[in-house]
């Protein structure tokens, strides 16, 4: 068969029953022959379409070419250079909704692996000898960047690479926000992230963890006395979402941000050796059904629930996780209940003991788009759970900007942009990712980053001009 | 990494700490709160800063040791370092001028008032500190807050020292017209089961009454909502939205279930650690 007609390469996975009771990487990688082989069936379009689904604009079609040329280097410098985070998005990417969907190799035979493929790639740059020398930077400026999530880390990157100074705070005792708490070992294994870090470091991006901006340090302060001459602010969307329903108090029930930043920045699995404690029990129910609720549910059955259950008011075409991780999460015995509604967590002596809900059918769309879920009549009943893990969402920090009113936010918390999409309501104060635009991906924070490096580049340079003439 | 600049054993469970924390002593308010972990893989915890000092950057923690974190950081020595600590944290409470305002502080909760009280007296407010303990030997700071309240009321279960009973009885015989006079704000700091005694005595007489709550937490800044208590009905984050609330408002049977909810993996924990020094 031709390798224009074949299918796209599966990924090697791990054995479902053996990885459901670790926390070692399910996805095991492409091997050089699967890379050549994937590289192979794209088409090589006139007008490769895939670079526009992609929020930061990776030159695709080139790099296809590089790998397929087996030239890695080439592959590996387009793909960095367009995205600073490619070993992580080529992990947590839904490129199904992005760059494969407009793959034109989709309808017939499956989309061309481009996140398999970015994977692949970084993974190989990740082995090479690296050279420890720390550059330099060789501009006067300084420059805070307010979180070590995506966001930050790429606007980091990118403004190390252009010379200046940068200086990340972060609040918890390590860096990467989300990355480090909220996504587990067994779809992005730390030690990439360390990897992506140390990388930044020998950029000469200087961390400083256990530094909360708007407590231990305030934006004037930054301004002021610690001479820093522009902002950043990637504080994400890391504010849990409550269901407001009876019950939700009881021992047991977690938000997902909790039941995660237990297990992975923690490392609550590893208890006692590590310390801190999690309470999982046999039958836990995970409400939501993004990707946050597959991680938190998939950990569940790592750490030993018999049935880990997603339980979710719509159906199944409104879930929004990646198909991957719903794909893994089937294999793996993740339970799911569809058109179901939660009302009430029952407890006795203080702990979860059942979940009360309503059995729900599809209505009109909503202002979503997607149809309403409409609550059956009578139709009420009971899931004996000992845990409950709420996933319906987070919203932004409030903190920062409690501190800071000059810093003007939407209604839903949610901070304000000028028509560039980077500098804030206060002056050379610049903001990107989901403390912008609410929670939404790690790519779309990486792109968000990306812009604001240029936007303060593009400001700071018009100031040095301005004060050189003055 | 927090250097410990002094320690002191306040009684054989508790000791003082002054680290040099210049970020956190300089931004520091009187009811504000550090996090701090010990050792990699280790708890992170909630501490009450006991004092601040902007000038030479040091900051002053009480630490009784409760559980396995808590006896870590005991063991540690003058000119060793703490691995992690952020803050401040929470917000420093609001407390309304004029009236007598009373502190109540149970344990080490009578450390966590040293510097409110402080604070207060130095706005001129009459200040009474209640302060209880077991027995005489497990009072602590008495000689500082001497210097800072107008009345100290020492109270000990065995009569040791000072009034012998509790300290919702010295406090409900102020209430009851005693010296040194009725109060107009009590404010409650220790553990929940005498805050919430307190908040009894004080909603029986009408007066107002804050308590400083302390439930299991993670980040301290909103994100995990481990530390929700329910306060009016309504579910608030102890981490951002107190540590102060209004006692009166707050569900303390739930405040006290949520905070046994890790008894087991704390026995296991605490046994893990003695079989750990056995071995050493």
């Amino acid at each position: 068969m031709p390798v224009k007609r074949a299918d796209k390469t599966p990924m090697p996975v791990r054995e479902a029953n053996l990885r459901a009771h670790d926390f070692e990487e399910v996805n095991e990688g492409y091997c050089f022959a699967h890379a050549m082989f994937e590289a192979e069936r794209c088409l090589r379009c006139q007008d490769p379409v895939c670079i526009d689904g992609c929020p930061v604009r990776v030159p695709i079609a080139d790099f296809m070419h590089a790998v397929a040329a087996g030239d890695m280097p080439k592959a590996a410098e387009l793909l960095r250079t367009a995205n600073p985070l490619a070993a992580i998005c080529g992990r947590v990417c839904p490129q199904e909704a992005q760059c494969e969907a407009n793959c034109h190799m989709t309808k017939r035979f499956g989309p061309v692996a481009i996140g398999h493929l970015e994977r692949y790639v970084s993974d190989w740059e990740m082995e090479q000898p690296i050279n420890d020398e720390v550059a330099k930077p060789w501009r006067d400026e300084k420059i805070a960047i307010v979180g070590s999530g995506p966001s930050g880390l790429v606007c980091a990157g990118e403004l190390a690479r252009m010379g200046y100074t940068v200086t990340v705070f972060e609040a918890l005792h390590a860096p990467g926000g989300v990355l480090r708490y909220g996504i587990p070992e067994f779809r992005l294994p730390n030690s990439i992230l360390d990897w992506e870090i140390q990388s930044l470091e020998r950029l000469g991006v200087e961390f400083v963890n256990n530094v909360i901006i708007g407590k231990t340090l305030k934006l004037e302060q930054l301004f002021g006395e610690m001479g820093y001459k522009a902002i950043f602010i990637g504080t994400g969307a890391g504010l849990p979402k409550f269901m407001g329903i009876p019950g939700e108090s009881l021992n047991g029930v977690y938000s997902a941000n909790e039941f995660l930043t237990r297990i992975n920045l923690m490392q609550a699995f590893d208890f006692p050796r590590s310390e801190t404690p999690l309470s999982v029990g046999k039958r836990v129910a995970v409400i939501g059904s993004g990707n946050t609720a597959m991680d938190a549910v998939r950990s569940a059955l790592r750490l030993g629930a018999e049935h880990a259950m997603v339980v979710y008011r719509r159906s199944e075409n409104e879930m929004t996780a990646r198909i991957e991780e719903y794909e893994h999460a089937i294999e793996e015995g993740v339970e799911f209940h569809w058109l179901t509604n939660p009302i009430e967590v029952l407890g006795e002596d203080g702990w979860v003991t059942g979940l009360k809900c309503l059995r729900m059918e599809l209505g009109e769309p909503d202002e979503s788009g997607r149809a309403r879920p409409v609550p059956i009549e009578g139709s009420e009943f009971i899931f004996p759970v000992d845990n409950v893990v709420l996933s319906i969402g987070t919203r932004p920090n409030p903190l920062l900007h409690k501190a800071t009113p000059e810093l003007k936010t939407h209604s839903w918390g949610g901070l304000l942009v000028d028509e560039r999409q980077v500098e804030t309501t206060v002056h050379r104060v610049y903001a990107g990712g989901d403390a912008v635009t609410g929670a939404a991906t790690v790519i779309l924070a990486a792109g968000a980053g990306k812009r604001a490096a240029e936007a303060i580049h593009a400001d700071l340079s018009v100031d040095r001009e301005k004060s050189a003439t003055n | 990494m927090v250097k410990i600049v002094e320690k002191r054993q306040l009684t054989p469970i508790t000791k003082l700490y002054r680290v040099y924390a210049p970020l956190i002593a300089k931004a520091a308010r009187a009811g504000q709160f550090v996090i701090v972990r010990v050792r990699e893989g280790g708890e992170r915890i909630p501490l009450t800063i006991t004092d601040y000092d902007r000038d030479s950057g040091l900051l002053t923690i009480v630490v009784q040791e409760v559980g396995a974190t808590t006896r870590r950081l005991g063991e540690l020595q003058q000119g060793e370092e703490i691995l992690d600590m952020v803050g401040p944290l929470g917000e420093a409470p609001d407390i309304p001028s004029g009236g007598h305002i009373v502190g109540v502080g149970g344990g080490y909760g009578s450390a966590a008032l040293l510097c409110l009280m402080r604070e207060l007296k130095d706005r001129g407010e009459n200040t009474t500190i209640i302060m209880g303990a077991r027995e005489k030997d497990l009072l602590i700071l008495s000689d500082e807050l001497n210097e800072i309240c107008d009345h100290v009321e020492i109270c000990t279960d065995d009569g040791s020292a000072g009034f012998k009973g509790f300290v919702t009885e010295r406090l409900q015989q102020m209430i009851d017209g005693g010296p040194p006079g009725p109060p107009d704000y009590v404010i409650a700091i220790g553990p929940m089961a005498m805050m919430r005694a307190v908040e009894k005595t004080t909603r029986a007489a009408g007066i107002a009454n804050a308590a400083s709550l302390d439930p299991l937490m993670i980040d301290g800044t909103g994100m995990c909502g481990g530390c929700r208590v329910t306060v009016g009905g309504e579910t608030r984050f102890a981490c951002v939205d107190g540590p102060f609330f209004d006692a009166h408002e707050v569900d303390f049977d739930e405040a006290v279930s949520r905070s046994k909810m890790y008894v087991k993996q704390e026995q296991k924990a605490a046994a893990c650690q003695r079989s750990a020094a056995g071995a050493a």
